[in-house]
């Protein structure tokens, strides 16, 4: 029923767009066709023009993600553990962490280049900061009680750190992975924008341009159903990651 | 020589006296319970003998060597939740086993005999959160005893369990204990578990500044049965000159917690 609801309803908005078109009453000049849009997408799959773009902004991404995430982790971890360090670079992280991020994607490009590098190094920024406060938390959550017994049960300090710190950092990681992952995206998309030679970024770029607003939009769309493709993965791994966490859907009844 | 030995130990958090002075001991394979009234500082000083707490002044003795740090040779059973949440049931117990060197499988295996002993056998694969919580302190219990350590400090382990399963862990801890003798402190609130357990029941001042007050020596026949040695005579006549004296501590905490 839902279902039918929602199909409805994006059939009425697509219906009153093409309609808004055809009449002239949204200028194609500004709103595009979604018809012809549909074309371009069409189009772009049908000579697999797509995919090495699409390859491109994925594998920003998911370099992105993965070296955000591991540096995040490792210097969660670290400053978590030293009280007394973090003392010392706690402004300069909450200066790095304050600044907005996407200005330095300019200064990116001409340190690492219109290629792949520039763009997972922007992705990385944004993703670092996600991880390594989740990590801090994590770390200072640990269960008083949990890391006593650990103690108690012989663990030496690399054993704490590796079967009660970071299982515990690592469950809050997982649980921002949506987020992580999300931005890892947005960096990979924006740097692409901002300057490049390949992604789907930059075929938006080009079309911008030309005043192409069709293929602006069918790369809006595209990137949405990828943006939304990687959620759904996201939601796999989480799933297969966190089972010894209670769910919220289980606590509610069952 | 005593396996565990207080020798005038004071604890203060901040301005707050917790413990005030307190000398008693363990004897090598000696039961002993301490009964308090809530909030004394019981935990405490189980805290102290496990050496994650150190003594503001005094020290603590582990056969006859002043505790610094992690007391190594005692097995801890938390008040609270201590489970890995992120571990099975059966790795929670294999914890122990793994940090001492012991191979995955080999550490398994042990964990799987004492899930069975503490009547967990077949729940090895559920996580904390999906167990009850006696499974979970059964699951505590489990993880303390595959070590084998030779003292137990145990606080308040069965009071979250129902009578009839209370009863089967009490006298399945006291066969434990007749094997092997190791060295318990047990903290209680329950008197009649203290006595049906112990060698030795010590009294706790109310707080603040706690230390033993009296001690009772538990003169019944052994091996006991902890449901059936209740209905004796001579369980009741320990009970009744225990109560005496920790009758006015709980009332004395009860008035305190009322006026605070
Ligand atoms: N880390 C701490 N900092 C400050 N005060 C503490 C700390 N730990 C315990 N206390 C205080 O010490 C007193 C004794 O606490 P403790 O947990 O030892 O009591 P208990 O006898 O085990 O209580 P219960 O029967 O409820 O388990 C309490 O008043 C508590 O508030
Ligand atoms: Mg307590």
């Amino acid at each position: 029923m839902i279902t039918l609801w929602r199909l409805g309803l994006a059939a009425l908005l697509l219906g009153a767009w093409h309609v808004g078109a055809e009449s002239g009453f949204l200028s194609p000049l500004f709103f595009g066709h979604p018809v012809k849009i549909f074309a371009v997408i069409v189009e772009w799959f049908a000579t697999g023009e797509i995919w090495r773009h699409l390859a491109i902004t994925i594998a920003e991404t998911l370099l992105a993600f993965a070296s955000g995430t591991l540096c995040g982790v490792g210097g969660g971890l670290w400053l978590g553990l030293s009280p007394r360090t973090r003392a010392v670079l706690d402004p300069f992280i909450m200066a790095a962490n304050a600044m907005p991020r996407v200005i330095l994607a300019p200064i990116f490009a001409m340190w690492f280049g219109l290629g792949v590098a520039s763009k997972v190094a922007l992705g990385f920024t944004l993703v670092f900061f996600i991880v390594f406060f989740n990590v801090l938390q994590g770390v200072r959550e640990v269960p008083p009680t949990v890391l006593n017994s650990a103690r108690m049960l012989g663990a030496s300090q690399r054993q704490l750190l590796r079967h009660v710190y970071l299982p515990a950092a690592l469950s809050w990681v997982f649980s921002s992975l949506h987020v992580s992952v999300g931005m890892a995206f947005v960096g990979a998309v924006v740097a692409e924008y901002l300057g490049s030679s390949a992604g789907v970024g930059y075929l938006i770029l080009q079309a911008e341009g030309m005043f192409d607003v069709d293929t602006v939009f069918a790369g809006i769309i595209v990137l949405t159903g990828c943006a939304l493709v990687l959620d759904a993965g996201v939601s796999v791994a989480e799933s297969r990651l966190l089972v010894w966490q209670p769910r919220a859907d289980a606590a509610r009844g069952s | 020589m005593a396996a565990l030995a207080f020798e005038d130990v004071t604890v203060r958090f901040g301005a707050a006296t917790v413990v005030g002075g307190a000398s008693f001991s363990v004897g090598a394979g000696e039961f002993v319970s301490v009964v308090g009234p809530t909030g004394c500082g019981k935990s405490t000083l189980l805290n102290l003998a496990a050496g994650l707490l150190a003594p503001s002044s005094g020290r603590v003795l582990v056969d006859g060597v002043t505790l610094a740090g992690i007391n190594r040779r005692a097995g801890y059973l938390f008040q609270g939740e201590s489970l890995m949440p992120w571990r099975s049931a059966r790795d929670n117990v294999a914890a122990g086993p793994e940090f001492a060197g012991m191979s995955r499988g080999a550490a398994r295996a042990a964990a799987e005999t004492w899930l069975g002993r503490v009547g967990l056998a077949g729940h090895g694969e559920k996580y904390p959160h999906q167990m009850s919580g006696g499974m979970r302190k059964r699951a505590q219990l489990a993880q303390t005893l595959v070590l084998d350590p030779p003292v137990l400090l145990m606080d308040e382990p069965f009071s979250a369990l129902d009578v009839q399963t209370r009863q089967l862990m009490e006298n399945e801890l006291l066969s434990i204990w007749q094997a092997d003798r190791k060295s318990v402190l047990f903290i209680t609130h329950d008197l009649e578990e203290a006595i049906s357990l112990s060698d030795r029941v010590i009294v706790l001042s109310a707080g603040p500044a706690t230390r033993p007050l009296a001690e009772f020596a538990i003169d019944l026949p052994r091996p006991r049965d902890v449901a059936e040695i209740r209905l004796t005579a001579e369980f009741r006549a320990v009970e009744e000159r225990i109560w005496e004296v920790l009758r006015g501590e709980v009332l004395k905490a009860y008035r305190q917690g009322e006026a605070a």
